[in-house]
């Protein structure tokens, strides 16, 4: 039998997409500049028909994709042409959530923001909080180790994720890590989050759930520059505070964002959150402390959140920027490079420089607490050769960040988009010792092909995408 | 026994190209993972330490594998930071990359985090020589394998690690400590229960069998008395609350309630597992984390009864056979055999 029989006899009609028009939108994700047309879409319901799928997908060579709610920003679930795209949003459910253990049992295709929701009754929530997470899965999560506004106090996705149900390329089901907070051997579950689908598809997830702050103090502070908000940052951070996020935006953002979700901020050329958390009595004592620091810094205005609605209000138009910024051009792409806390203000210069240089607009609206940037450059797709400019710019924006000592990505992951930048970041080394375990697990590289490695696949946009290590993987 | 010292990079990768088996030491504070076994040079990386860099306002710094915790932490104490996850056996000489590969944490770890959440960059020496770098010196970074959360645990498995960078924290301004005793050991388990589930951000949450509990908090001085009050009032007793709580900390942390005993397990344990693992021979313990990380000590039946359980542990002194259970084979072995495919390294 054929590759397509056999899915037919898996999948009953309705949950099998061959057609052209069915097709089109697992085209491409929320990078829309890349597109590919796969061979086929299955929505599997239960783990049992992800398994069968993807050895049907071994025994004939096919390439494959999984697919959350295809939100990545980097083309991570970009289909392969003539691939299967695994398309998970079915597999939703909330398999087990253990109050007493802080434990949450998930099916890949849940929401983020379900798991929070369905663990507040028990005071206890899901930590990590990407913009996204209102849509994005848990399975997409894992891939990308996202991250959110709370990462430098919490950590990201890997740091929640306790044990993995996973099927390997080759249609093994193996089971990594354990219900508890500890492990003996090697983790390889923590080794799993973060490598994009390129080792396997998770299958189920046990999340680690954590008590819900009991007090939260949210301040916004307003300042005449960029590099003023970024020092106030610093400031916070030698006074020994720890916040549990610290984020800036800049004026296009901040604009945009009113524009959007009328969150009522200041329109000035930076805004600063700080948000503290905690019981209540420490978190008291903390916002003593932040107001001298914020007193000292220079902020032209500062705001303290008096209650919840107040506090939401603050934070509505920061993640909304994403999505406001949208509304000001018809393109755009983020990136989200890292670089060290005290290199900030020097790299949000540079990002300026460089806006002015390609003549295109650049919003900054980032993590600064962990020194992650995104820049969102604003482009029109529909201008000649505007696209090539904007990834050239958005290039030279990773290539600082690396050169700051930084990292090309803080949560969005290489994907397709900046897989021709990881030599900027890594030695051939580092990348064939990637290559070598992908090898192993995967030996027809046929999970999510064409993703993260270089020497994987073509780039499959004939747009600025480099590639240093031609030679080497000849 | 042969045993070499190298001192550089270079020195390791020497040793790894012309050794058939090795099993890496760092300061032995772990005799059954470090002690070599038939056929095994022993690579004593205690040469290869020190601070590479650090810059406190980052959260960050970078140091040579064999770097003694003592030293590290005594930099970093000088600045106001520490190692969050609060590692093991530091007096008995444990080093940095020692403590990554049996993937060790203690007590405070309940406040932010294991290890495995602390950990952001390795440069490690492979079974074939090569030099590999995964993750980086900044606190977020989603780029390339993870390959720094893969020998957290990893026993030396995969190579040599060289050089580590890992996320470090403000100490807290002061802390206290609470010793409340229940009556048995169930009831200490329901109040446990309770505790975990609110958010009190205690510093560590140990139970010491059969039903003692100790709790510690940090914070502001002007704050800690009114959380310590709070607890008492939570728990309805008044409990013995320790002013001056470092040592007896210091202590725990160096499990120093195991000395005397043959064999020092680590067991990943959970609430609902605790109460079969009372009913086991095991020596002098404690519960850490809220009842997740047992450390034990036991006589020879007290391991059989582990392993006859079907209990994952991982020895520490006084046993050959290590880890129970082996890793998962199917997606162990294609890692252990791209990054040591002649089998070079323990495990596997
Ligand atoms: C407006 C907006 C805001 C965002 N904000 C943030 C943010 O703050 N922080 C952040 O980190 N990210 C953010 N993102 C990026 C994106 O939401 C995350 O990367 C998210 O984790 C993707 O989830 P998804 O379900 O959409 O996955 P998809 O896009 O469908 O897939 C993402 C990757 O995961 C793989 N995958 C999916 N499911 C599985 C599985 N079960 N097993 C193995 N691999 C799988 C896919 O193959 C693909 O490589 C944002 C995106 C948007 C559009």
């Amino acid at each position: 039998m054929g590759f397509l029989e056999e899915l037919r006899a898996l999948f009953p009609p309705g949950r099998l997409l061959t057609k052209e028009a069915e097709l089109a939108p697992y085209e491409s994700d929320a990078l829309t500049a890349y597109r590919k047309r796969p061979l086929a879409v299955v929505l599997p319901e239960r783990k049992e028909e992800v398994v069968e799928a993807v050895r049907l997908c071994y025994r004939h060579g096919v390439p494959f994709v999984a697919r959350g709610s295809g939100t990545s920003l980097s083309g991570g679930s970009l289909p392969v042409e003539g691939g299967l795209v695994l398309a998970l949003n079915r597999m939703n459910r909330i398999l087990r959530l253990d109050p007493k253990a802080r434990i949450a049992v998930v099916e890949p295709g849940v929401v983020n923001l379900e798991v929070s929701r369905r663990a507040a009754p028990f005071g206890l929530y899901y930590a990590p909080d990407p913009s996204s997470q209102p849509i994005s899965t848990l399975g997409g999560n894992v891939a990308f180790n996202s991250g959110g506004a709370h990462c430098l106090k919490y950590g990201m996705t890997a740091n929640h994720v306790l044990a993995l149900e996973v099927v390997t390329p080759k249609g093994e089901v193996v089971h990594l890590g354990g219900p508890s907070l500890e492990g003996v051997g090697p983790d390889l579950h923590g080794f799993f989050v973060g490598t994009e689908g390129l080792l396997g598809v998770a299958l189920e997830i046990t999340l680690r759930l954590l008590p819900k702050p009991e007090a939260y103090h949210t301040l916004l502070a307003a300042y005449g520059s960029l590099e003023a908000a970024g020092n106030a940052v610093s400031q916070v951070i030698q006074s020994g505070l720890l916040p549990g996020a610290m984020e800036i935006m800049d004026r296009l953002s901040i604009e945009a964002a009113e524009a959007a979700v009328k969150a009522g901020y200041p329109q000035v050329e930076a805004l600063l959150i700080v948000e503290l958390e905690g019981p209540k009595e420490e978190v008291e004592e903390e916002a003593k402390l932040l107001a001298q620091v914020i007193g000292e810094s220079g902020a032209t205005e500062v705001r303290i959140a008096q209650s919840e609605a107040e506090r939401q209000a603050i934070w509505k138009g920061r993640k909304a920027a994403f999505s406001a910024v949208g509304r000001l051009s018809p393109d755009y792409l983020v990136q989200d490079g890292v670089v060290p806390r005290s290199r900030l203000g020097e790299a949000l210069r540079e990002i300026g420089r460089l806006s002015q240089a390609y003549g295109l607009r650049v919003a900054n609206v980032f993590h600064a607490g962990d020194g992650n940037l995104h820049p969102l450059v604003l482009y029109d797709g529909k201008k000649l050769g505007e696209l090539e400019r904007a990834e050239e710019l958005a290039g030279e924006i990773l290539k600082l960040c690396v050169r700051l000592g930084g990292s090309l990505t803080g949560e969005h992951g290489i994907g397709v988009e900046k897989k021709g930048y990881m030599p900027e970041m890594f030695a051939p080394e580092d990348l064939l010792a990637m290559e070598r375990v992908k090898e192993a697990l995967d030996p027809k590289g046929l999970a999510n092909r064409g993703k993260v490695l270089p020497g994987y696949g073509q780039s499959p946009h004939q747009g600025g995408l480099k590639t240093d290590l031609g030679e080497l993987y000849a | 026994m042969p045993e070499i010292f190298p001192s550089s990079l270079e020195e390791v990768r020497e040793a790894v190209r012309t050794h058939p088996r090795l099993r890496p030491k760092g300061g032995g504070s772990k005799p059954a993972l470090s002690s070599p076994q038939e056929g095994e040079t022993l690579l004593n990386l205690s040469g290869l330490r020190g601070i590479l860099e650090y810059a406190p306002e980052e959260f960050v710094f970078t140091a040579y594998a064999g770097t003694p915790l003592k030293e590290l932490e005594e930099t970093l104490r000088a600045h106001g930071q520490y190692l969050p996850f609060h590692p093991p056996l530091v007096e008995q000489g444990a080093t940095l990359g020692g403590t990554v590969a049996a993937g060790l944490s203690g007590p405070m770890r309940e406040r932010f985090g294991g290890l495995r959440d602390f950990i952001l960059g390795v440069r490690f020496v492979d079974g074939e020589g090569r030099v590999v770098r995964g993750g980086g010196k900044v606190v977020k970074n989603a780029a390339g394998f993870p390959f720094h959360r893969l020998m957290v645990g990893s026993l030396g498995a995969f190579g040599v690690m060289v050089e580590l960078s890992f996320k470090v924290f403000p100490y807290p301004r002061a802390t206290r400590t609470l010793r409340v005793g229940l009556a048995h050991t169930a009831e200490a388990l329901a109040v446990l229960q309770d505790l975990r589930t609110l958010p009190l951000d205690l510093l560590a949450l140990d139970l010491v069998p059969p039903a003692t509990l100790e709790i510690r908090l940090g914070g502001f001085p002007e704050s800690l008395e009114k959380r310590v009050q709070r607890l008492q009032s939570l728990l309805q007793r008044e409990g013995e609350v320790l002013r001056e709580d470092e040592a007896h900390w210091e202590g725990v942390r160096n499990l120093a309630f195991l000395e005397g005993s043959p064999i020092w397990v680590k067991v990943p344990s959970r609430l609902d597992l605790i109460p079969h693992l009372e009913s086991l021979p095991l020596g002098p313990r404690r519960y850490l984390a809220g009842g997740d990380l047992l450390y034990a000590g036991l006589e020879p039946h007290g391991l059989k009864a582990l392993r006859d359980g079907g209990i994952p542990h991982l020895v520490l002194r006084g046993a050959q056979e290590v880890l129970f259970p082996s890793p998962p084979e199917a997606f162990f072995a294609p890692i252990k055999r791209a990054l040591d495919p002649k089998g070079r390294f323990p495990l596997g």
